[in-house]
């Protein structure tokens, strides 16, 4: 009797693939020997489009890179544009930058639970998650006018001020999080069904992950304390106060309880933000650009997925002769082919699950 | 990391050295980049064991055509480097980083895909995100933004 | 009112109530008040199409919540999001597997004509290899203009001939 492998293709139309992402798995039996994943079926030419729009208009593609996180891509474009004309921004700007793209964070969070959580066969949490990432929808739709592309960073500052309106609704979003947070932790956290599907999958080695490029919560899950906001701060993120949790063996829980405590500590920036909102002293909110020098620069930023960066080349002109995204979703997708091998065909939603990818990032 | 600090670590290899924004960047031959590479790495002052990005540039009109970009990045010290390779057009080839860092795999391979830049001893050096059948190499300048009739 | 020579509505009939009409008129009207979407969601439209399944905006109430992965259960292909050029044949496919009757709606300004991305890797809307019967604009649309779009293609299968 010969020993055969069949190729399982999963994809690229797939309800637990978030998006479009072929997997194409070897297996024995139902033990995985070998996954490749195949890319590239939501690549748009973002960068070779960006070389042909001028600086401001690119701001409007960056929201579609993370599509989860729009407030985090435009304000890693903004604050590399920023460093390359050296523009200083006003206090203010500051704090309602971080209130936003830390709202943000537990929106793209809240995203990835409920449908991570849905995958793994716990439907309920799905419905919970997304009634409160439509309260944040509504206090970006009021401040901005976009739900999910909001566009709405500017060089120098932002479109507009923060009125009252945002810092009340932020406020009663922030006060009452916490106990939402807990909700979703006693369906999931001590579930017996949830933790034999969780614990001691996919785990992670901190060499592993530094060696393959994996930043984020994932890198946080295998016991590395690494986080940009900390280490390399960057828009005011030295005045608050907050914690960077860490796991222990990088498995999908760990990865889950990452996330979960990220989002406690990311309201807890939020209030701080809204509370400390310095007044405004007449300055405009965002600056008036029209000449960007020659030279190149590179500026990262922490999102919801990990190490979000921008390199920008500019030759003096009105559009960047070079934009290069670099993407933490396209870099951490990477192992997981080595995560997978040897675990049942289940454990690779799972796998996939933790890594936390938006297609339209990986391939831009 | 200072300037002074990498000149003392791989001064016989740099070729040209840029500090702009408070951004170190230093340009070294292609046959340097892996003596620098494991210099940078291992080095206790260095610590450079994160490889952030890898990436391409097309300098046309100027020469030589290519640049290889890496970005990397310490952990221990939270320091950057940027180290830039240039390439002839007709002679567009490097080592691959895959030895040293298992996350130069698909950021090499993207950087075939959209520059033609070919990397030796990479393990599976295929296109990654363009389209299959796709002529060309888009992030040329020469590439058309709406592609060709052959897309 | 009268069809066809025979007077339609609700009559009684020995105890029992009767209701009278077209068959053409109750196959449309079973067909767009099940409509089953295929869950095919690309890109940035189908996290608004997800939003619009999820409890505030709630597509249940159309009879439209069941979202099949299979493209063999499902009626209606919500296409949300950019189709790329490597992505095309496999949509192309998924077309042809659904079973007759099937509707095609357009979902953001991608589907429709291409969207923000006029590209060497984006196929300029959904309509250069589908038969599109409803385009949705946006981008992203909002869950209220899918659902609007939504109603617009029930009263699409009212008006036209029975499929």
């Amino acid at each position: 009797m010969t020993e055969e492998t069949i190729t399982l293709n999963l994809g690229p139309q797939h309800p637990s693939t978030h998006g479009v992402l072929r997997v194409l798995l070897e297996l024995d039996g139902e033990i995985i020997v070998d996954a490749k994943p195949d890319i590239g079926f939501l690549h748009r030419g973002l960068e070779k489009l960006s070389e042909h729009r001028t600086y401001q208009q690119i701001l409007v593609l960056t929201d579609r890179i993370d599509y989860l996180a729009a407030m985090s891509n435009n304000f890693a474009y903004v604050l590399a544009v920023e460093k390359l004309l050296e523009l200083e921004v006003p206090k203010r700007a500051q704090y309602i930058r971080v209130a936003l793209v830390e709202l943000q964070r537990i929106a793209s969070h809240l995203f990835w639970l409920g449908t991570h959580a849905h995958d793994l066969g716990a439907m309920t949490p799905l419905f919970y998650t997304l009634r409160e990432r439509e309260d944040i929808m509504d206090i970006f739709e009021a401040i901005s006018g976009g739900r999910l592309t909001p566009s709405f960073m500017r060089f120098g500052g932002l479109a507009a001020d923060a009125d009252s309106t945002f810092v009340k609704n932020t406020k009663k979003f922030t006060d009452t999080f916490a106990e939402k947070v807990d909700d979703y932790e006693n369906l999931l956290t001590e579930n017996p069904m949830w933790l034999s599907r969780t614990r001691t999958v996919g785990m992670m080695s901190k060499e592993f992950c530094i060696n393959t490029g994996i930043s984020g919560p994932m890198a946080r899950a295998a016991g590395i304390e690494w986080d940009l906001r900390k280490s390399n701060p960057y828009s005011s993120y030295e005045d608050f106060d907050f914690a960077i949790p860490t796991g222990l063996q990088g498995d999908v829980f760990d990865c889950y309880m990452m996330r979960i405590r990220e989002m406690r500590e990311s309201a807890k920036i939020v209030s701080q933000a809204v509370d400390g909102l310095p007044e405004s002293d007449g300055s405009p909110i965002k600056a008036k650009v029209n000449k960007f020098p020659a030279g190149e620069v590179y500026h990262s930023i922490e999102s919801p997925r990990g190490e979000l960066g921008f390199y920008i080349v500019s030759d003096g002109g009105k559009s960047p002769a070079r934009l290069r995204v670099r993407p933490p979703s396209f870099v951490n997708l990477q192992g997981m082919g080595e995560l997978v091998k040897g675990r049942l065909l289940s454990d690779v939603v799972a796998i996939i699950g933790m890594i936390d990818i938006v297609l339209a990032e990986v391939d831009r | 990391m200072t300037l002074d600090g990498l000149t003392e670590k791989i001064g016989n290899y740099i070729k040209e050295t840029d500090s702009f924004r408070d951004e170190v960047t230093v340009t070294i031959d292609r046959d340097a980049i892996i003596p620098v590479c494991r210099i940078l790495k291992e080095d206790a002052d260095c610590s450079f064991d994160f490889l952030s990005d890898c990436c391409g540039l097309d300098r046309l009109p100027e020469t030589p055509r290519f640049m290889v970009v890496y970005q990397l990045y310490s952990m221990q010290y939270g320091h950057r480097v940027r180290i830039k390779v240039p390439l002839e057009e007709d002679d567009a080839e490097i080592e691959s980083l895959t030895p040293l860092w298992k996350a130069a795999n698909w950021l090499e391979r993207e950087c075939f895909d959209m520059f033609g830049i070919r990397f030796r001893g990479h393990p599976d050096l295929r296109r990654i995100i363009t389209p299959p059948g796709l002529e060309g190499y888009p992030l040329k300048k020469d590439f058309p933004l709406e592609g060709s009739e052959t897309t | 009112m009268e069809k066809g020579g025979i007077e339609m509505g609700v009559t009684k009939l020995g105890g029992a109530t009767v209701i009278t009409d077209s068959l053409d008129w109750i196959i449309k009207w079973s067909q767009r008040n099940s409509l089953w979407p295929m869950s095919f969601g690309l890109a940035c439209c189908a996290i608004e199409m997800i939003s619009a399944a999820a409890a505030r905006y709630d597509m249940a109430r159309f009879g439209m919540e069941v979202f099949r992965p299979s493209p063999r259960q499902a009626d209606c292909m919500i296409v949300a999001g950019t189709i790329t050029k490597k992505m095309q044949p496999a949509v192309q496919r998924l077309y042809e597997q659904m079973a007759e009757p099937k509707w095609v709606v357009a979902m953001g300004a991608c589907a429709c004509s291409g969207g923000i991305f006029p590209t060497y890797a984006v196929v300029q809307g959904a309509e250069q290899f589908l038969p599109v019967d409803i385009y949705i604009p946006g981008c992203p649309a909002r869950p209220e203009a899918l659902i609007d779009g939504l109603i617009k293609l029930q009263q699409k299968i009212k008006r036209d001939k029975v499929r």
